[in-house]
């Protein structure tokens, strides 16, 4: 199981690097909180486009190992509204590799002012099968039992659902906290509304940048902790038959460079996974299409 | 007055109400936006005015997040307005920080709260220790 779960953190290495090394000769710095299923309220700046690879990593108990992958292009149409779209895959030990399909999502800020909470609200279309290890929330009544399911099987559920977030966020003395509401109602098929939630507290390490130029400067780094799972359907509302995960979140920002995050997520009930690996590597690519653009500047 | 006439005013006033609040968000946008600052906000100081290491490291925040759309030097670029633009250089540290804190979403200019507030003061002592062109020899 090691030896699986070593190659499939070297798979996603690789396929981080590669996605780095796409974008090496643009200049570019993310400004986003460390967190991995918790959105805060800012939004790619306009006209960027950030590429990102999220991975995850785990191993059931009595079910086989994991590795899931999600690329995520992320587009700032505009300083209020991001749009982003996830490609999703994964492969089991003893079973295959498949992908597992697609989401689309568009975040929009409705106050147009810092203010001590800020709204966004978080609109997305998932076409996926059940066979998807992505994690990139927990609702309803998850548990790590579908994650036992063989590829083969789980690929036959085609799942097309809508999900709308309410995701809160403050900023304060360096910290930001962000607290995200979610519900999900699978469209094709009468089935309830499910619901979860995510809470994300991070901070860079130094709230004030040096001024010599480093790689491994503590500026260069965030920290903080996600806590995330679900809260059942409308059938059954609550924490109770829900996974639920906590863990710590760092990142490091390359100057220049893209930016890695690490996570390990510890299950905290008997219905989720006992600890799930995240690791991520985002990269911008500033004003992707600057010269075609026609809006207005702000600083008038 | 009968139940539906009574109806139909309301709806007036709520339609009057909605196209009141849309001019007032109008006119709240016509503003330039120095005026949208608030007063305290406004007499803010700058804690790291013309500290040389404050003004570096502001530089190379600047480089990393700014310099895409207002230009390596300042001078803004194609629609991205210049910092060495009146409105800029005649306002003061507290309306700057407050722009970078706010943004202005309507017009492209993104928030940067993330941002720490010392990070924020720091690209402004770098703006404001930039020389215009007009300065240089």
């Amino acid at each position: 199981m090691f030896l699986f779960a070593r190659t499939c953190l070297l798979r996603l290495s690789w396929g981080a690097l590669f996605v780095s090394l796409l974008f090496l000769c643009q200049n570019a710095q993310a400004q986003e909180p460390p967190y991995f299923v918790t959105y805060s309220h800012a939004l790619e700046e306009p006209d960027n486009l950030e590429v990102a690879f999220k991975g995850t990593q785990g191993a059931p108990k009595y079910g086989n190992s994991f590795a899931g992958g999600t690329l995520e292009l992320e587009y700032g149409a505009r300083a209020w509204w991001t749009t982003e779209v996830y490609l999703s895959g994964q492969t089991t030990a003893n079973d295959s590799t498949v992908f597992t399909g697609f989401r689309w999502e568009n975040r929009f800020r409705p106050l147009l002012e810092e203010h001590w909470i800020n709204p966004v609200f978080y609109v997305e279309y998932e076409d996926h099968n059940t066979a998807d290890r992505s994690l990139l929330e927990v609702v309803g009544h998850d548990s790590v039992s579908d994650l036992r399911i063989g590829n083969a099987e789980a690929r036959k559920d085609v799942e097309h659902e809508m999900e709308m977030k309410l995701i809160l966020s403050s900023n304060a003395k360096g910290w930001n906290f962000s607290e995200n509401f979610i519900s999900e109602k699978n469209v094709t098929q009468s089935e309830p509304w499910e619901f979860g939630y995510a809470l994300g507290a991070s901070r860079p390490l130094s709230l004030k940048a040096t001024a010599r130029k480093c790689v491994f400067c503590i500026e260069n780094f965030a920290a903080g902790a996600e806590l995330y799972g679900g809260l059942g359907d409308s059938d059954g509302f609550g924490l109770k038959q829900t996974s639920h995960y906590f863990g710590p979140n760092i990142q490091w920002n390359l100057p220049n460079g893209p930016a890695i995050t690490f996570s390990p997520n510890i299950g905290l009930n008997d219905n989720s996974l006992g600890v799930l690996y995240r690791v991520g590597v985002s990269y911008e690519v500033q004003q992707l299409f600057g010269r075609f653009h026609r809006g207005r500047g702000g600083l008038r | 007055m009968s139940r539906r006439r009574l109806s139909g005013f309301r709806a007036q006033l709520l339609w009057m109400a909605l196209v009141l609040c849309a001019a007032a968000a109008f006119a709240q946008d016509a503003k330039g936006w120095p005026q949208r600052v608030p007063e305290k906000d406004r007499q803010r100081v700058d804690p790291y005015s013309g500290h040389a290491d404050a003004i570096a490291a502001g530089a190379k925040l600047y480089a990393q997040h700014c310099s895409k759309c207002h230009g390596e030097n300042l001078e803004g670029s194609g629609n991205k307005p210049s910092l060495h633009s009146e409105a800029v250089q005649q306002a003061t540290d507290g309306e700057l920080f407050w722009m970078l804190k706010n943004g202005d979403l309507r017009h492209g200019m993104p928030s940067w709260s993330s941002l720490p507030e010392p990070a924020r003061w720091q690209i402004i002592a770098f703006i404001r220790s930039a020389k215009t062109p007009m300065n240089e020899p």
